[in-house]
């Protein structure tokens, strides 16, 4: 049996093609990517060595200093916008709407799935100001006020980037958050309430503790995607105004490519990656001793 | 991601609903009252969510006198004005063949040997196999950003920037961290006795993936592969990367260059290009949403 299950060249044909064809399209490029860190220069034009020239260039950058800020605050408000959104309306389908929810969980969910380019374009004329008046100015000027330029203002943009980020993917942490929410036993439940506990009290003493290790994933997975956002700026904002909403991924996407500058738009991306790394594993280890300390 | 699964593995598979609840005593009118405000909210959360989709769908109808001179929120003069759709249609179709062309032959490529990964790393027996699964996760944690520059060198030298290759290799490999663990967690689901006993009866181990495993994890293979659709079909950043010329655009790098050809100003095409790439999901997710919201959810609480 052993010999069977074991079988060296059973595991080698089933493992091969997947293992080679990881290596050579992802562990190799990593590693060289960061063999690039020490170079100057890109493919059309040539290399040549530069030391630590680009390390250091990364930490005295303006530009990288303000896209890691960015970064840094995109990641903070959508994280806590969706996991937020995502759970109220999580505690909506499970404790208010029960039966009926199915077909709004449905719904709600479908931006999720949409092409982000697609819901870009859509919120770049929902917010429109000229020449034709968007909706949502539309709105505005319904009540007496005046237009705003939405996505022409650095404060303004990011304000729809967030409403639309939020929008395109509170389905999605609502239907992750839902699913945890129905593994609370309903006897817990009940025993709360004949206790007294209802609404808030409710939630906060009963659900939200038990639920805790749900939403830390869901947490940690917001996170780790809000960090290496590209899609959504690069289609609604194009980093823009100016560079007013331009995060690591974009900075490096636009030294690389535009700029010619591969050496520096791979110092960008392992920047991109030791920032991720580190964020997800402060995440876990204070989660774990939250939970430890129950 | 190396977060153990904080939901039991297939906790977060079933769509079950709470138990009914026991019937109400009384049916006071003060309980449709108190409720109002939580209709109030409901429908607040519709409206915003099925707005915008309604208002794109109106514009694709609409003429740019119609764009420029009436309110926004007007409904189209004329619902069987579909020159928006004409004008729209012939680059939104050579971006609909494209993002064809490249997703689903990576898709299946990546399935088959994916599947067979798992499999080697979850039903055979030998050394390190934790560690290679290990290996696969660092795909999942890594930013891609980190793989763009050398590819692209690669595939520049290869002379394979002018074709789809590049794509398909790259959402093959983008994809497959994630298809190796996720197999992994589903096989080990499968009892082991089950492959013991086939082979008692003879068969080999690459029978027992043919004809036992693969089988058994039909509905599994299907809702990854379905995940995996959504992630390759609405890629931006490889297909920006990896794609030079605009006839090898996909619908993502498509619709943003759509807005460049005709001018932002020119509304109705564009409005119709993007009703038309919203549809083509929308067909498939009317289908299939309860498997999509499923296995999406299963796959961020393992990824």
């Amino acid at each position: 049996m052993r010999e069977v299950l074991g079988d060296r060249r059973t595991i080698l044909v089933l493992l091969a093609p997947a293992l080679a064809i990881y290596t050579l399209v992802m562990l190799v490029p990593m590693l060289w990517s960061l063999g690039y860190t020490v170079f100057d220069g890109s493919v059309i034009s040539g290399f040549q060595f530069a030391g630590l020239d680009n390390f250091s260039r990364l930490f005295s950058d303006p530009k990288i200093a303000d896209a890691l800020w960015f970064t840094v605050k995109y990641a903070v408000v959508i994280t806590v916008g969706q996991v937020l959104f995502g759970y109220v309306l999580s505690l909506l389908y499970v404790f208010v709407l029960k039966r009926a929810s199915a077909l709004i969980r449905t719904l709600v969910f479908f931006p999720v799935v949409m092409p982000t380019v697609a819901v870009a374009l859509l919120f770049q004329k929902l917010f429109e100001v000229a020449p034709q008046t968007g909706p949502v100015n539309a709105l505005l000027n319904a009540f007496g006020l005046e237009s705003v330029n939405w996505l022409g203002d650095p404060g303004n943009a990011f304000v729809v980037l967030a409403v639309m980020d939020i929008w395109r993917s509170m389905g999605f942490y609502a239907v992750l958050l839902y699913a945890g929410l129905i593994d609370i036993p309903e006897d817990v439940l009940e025993a709360a309430r004949l206790d007294g506990a209802s609404g808030w009290r409710l939630v906060r003493n009963i659900v939200i503790p038990l639920s805790f290790p749900v939403l830390i994933s869901s947490l940690i997975f917001s996170i780790n995607g809000t960090l290496k956002v590209f899609d959504s700026i690069y289609a609604l904002t194009g980093g823009g105004p100016g560079t007013a909403t331009t995060p690591l991924t974009l900075a490096m996407y636009r030294t690389s490519f535009a700029s010619g500058d591969y050496g520096y738009g791979a110092t960008i991306a392992l920047a991109l990656t030791v920032l991720s790394l580190l964020v997800t594993l402060l995440i876990f280890k204070t989660s774990r001793r939250d939970l430890t300390q129950g | 991601m190396t977060t153990t699964p904080l939901i039991a593995p297939h906790a977060d598979l079933r769509t079950g609903e709470r138990p009914a609840p026991r019937p109400r005593r009384r049916r006071r009118p003060m309980r449709t009252l108190r409720k109002l405000p939580l209709y109030a909210v409901v429908a607040l959360l519709l409206v915003s969510v099925l707005y915008p989709l309604v208002w794109l769908v109106l514009g694709a109808f609409k003429t740019q006198d119609e764009f420029l001179n009436s309110p926004t929120w007007a409904l189209p003069e004329d619902f069987t004005n579909l020159a928006n759709f004409g004008d729209a249609w012939g680059s939104v179709s050579q971006y609909l063949l494209n993002s064809t062309l490249a997703v689903f032959p990576a898709l299946l490529v990546m399935l088959v040997i994916g599947t067979a990964a798992g499999f080697a790393l979850e039903i055979m027996v030998w050394k390190g196999r934790n560690t290679v699964l290990l290996v696969f996760l660092v795909g999942i944690m890594v930013p891609w950003q980190m793989i763009l520059l050398p590819l692209f060198t690669v595939y520049f030298q290869a002379g394979l920037t002018q074709t789809l290759w590049p794509l398909i290799i790259t959402y093959t490999a983008t994809g497959l961290p994630l298809t190796v663990f996720l197999m992994a967690t589903y096989f080990r689901a499968i009892p082991r006795e089950v492959f013991e006993a086939a082979t008692l009866d003879g068969a080999s181990m690459l029978r027992s993936l043919v004809s036992i495993a693969f089988p058994m994890m039909k509905n599994a293979i299907f809702t990854i592969a379905l995940v995996q659709f959504f992630f390759m079909w609405n890629d931006l950043l490889i297909a920006l990367t990896f794609t030079t010329r605009d006839e090898l655009r996909t619908v993502q790098a498509g619709l943003l260059n759509f807005t460049g050809e005709f001018g932002v100003v020119q509304y109705g095409p564009t409005f119709a290009a993007i009703c038309i790439n919203v549809l083509v999901i929308l067909a498939i997710y009317l289908f299939l949403n309860q498997r999509v919201m499923r296995g999406m959810a299963a796959g961020a609480v393992k990824g």
